[in-house]
């Protein structure tokens, strides 16, 4: 089955406290020169079918609506697994 | 009166919330969230707790449940309704009130006896209450700060829809968050919508409601505190004006 990444990151202007917390950590385990840690999400979508344009679009709007928070996310990528699709 | 008040799952203080109405004098009514039905309350109450495991983003879910289709045409129709600490995480997610809350500043889980300054003392929720006193209830949360773009931050400060601010007096929490429990941006804790039947906050009013089971009064005593009991009492005022 083919599959659709969608990727959802906190915005840039939103404190994002895990990417701290690992950020912190990281020192600690002697993993040096990482400036900062930002923490999204993934997720894969299997579809059934080819992946049309169609379905893109019901997947962009599934990820606006409910994979996504546009308060506080943004939805950086949405990728056609093999091929981007931005 | 009847006052509703909805079980999703993983809800945990549903029953705490029953409690309040009823000692308030109203009809406590148990809803379900796969029911399409609000059985003719006059009012609703979303009670805290973590409804579905917080998966996704708290309140995500839950905002697709059955019954909160007929809760927001509810609320859009102008009936009270209140969220408490999860159930304002899901008023925000169906964007019946504005922002989000995201982890706490100091990402740990914080308890405690909160102080609160009332702003607004004209939504269906808070009318027993003076303009700026302050009362204190319990604060528990792990996803409590509010976050929402300077836009909606400076219409919230300007329209008076900040209903709650959190205020110094907290005997105790992390360095640094001594009167801001959880990094909130300007310390908000509770807003309403703009016509202030919606009214949404991150304490637990339901947990200040009968001496000898609500937060320690400094100088009254233990566990004596029952500063919550306003909410259930000023929402029977509205809805019998």
């Amino acid at each position: 089955m083919p599959r659709v990444v969608v990727h959802v990151m906190p915005k840039p202007e939103i404190l994002d406290p895990q990417g701290k917390a690992v950020a912190g950590a990281l020192p600690r385990l002697g993993f040096e020169g990482i400036a900062s840690v930002r923490q999204g999400k993934r997720f894969e979508l299997e579809v059934e079918g080819a992946v049309t344009d169609e379905v893109l679009a019901t997947i962009r709007e599934a990820a606006a609506t409910l994979l996504s928070n546009p308060v506080i996310e943004d939805v950086v990528q949405v990728e056609v697994e093999g091929e981007a699709a931005h | 009166m009847r006052i509703g008040v909805v079980t999703f799952p993983g809800t945990l203080d549903d029953r705490d919330a029953l409690r309040a109405v009823r000692i308030a004098g109203a009809e406590a009514v148990p809803l379900w969230h796969g029911d399409d039905d609000l059985q003719e309350v006059d009012a609703v109450v979303l009670p805290g707790g973590f409804s579905y495991g917080d998966y996704l983003r708290a309140g995500a879910i839950s905002r697709f449940a059955p019954v909160m289709e007929k809760v927001v045409d509810a609320a859009k129709g102008g009936i009270p309704v209140l969220g408490i600490c999860n159930g304002f995480q899901i008023l925000c997610e169906t964007h019946l009130l504005p922002g989000s809350m995201i982890k706490n500043a100091h990402r740990s889980f914080i308890c405690r006896d909160q102080p609160l300054r009332v702003e607004n003392n004209r939504t269906a929720w808070t009318t027993a209450y003076e303009k700026d006193q302050v009362i204190r209830i319990p604060l528990k949360n792990q996803d409590g700060q509010f976050v929402a773009d300077a836009k909606t931050l400076d219409e919230l400060e300007g329209e008076g829809r900040v209903v709650f601010r959190y205020t110094e007096g907290a005997t105790h929490g992390p360095v640094g968050f001594e009167e801001n429990p959880n990094g909130s941006w300007n310390g908000i804790a509770g807003i309403t919508n703009e016509y202030g039947n919606v009214v949404g906050l991150m304490p637990h009013p339901e947990h200040a409601v009968e001496s000898g089971f609500g937060p320690d009064e400094p100088g009254r005593g233990t566990r004596t505190g029952t500063d919550g009991l306003g909410f259930f009492t000023s929402v029977l005022t509205a809805l019998t004006a």
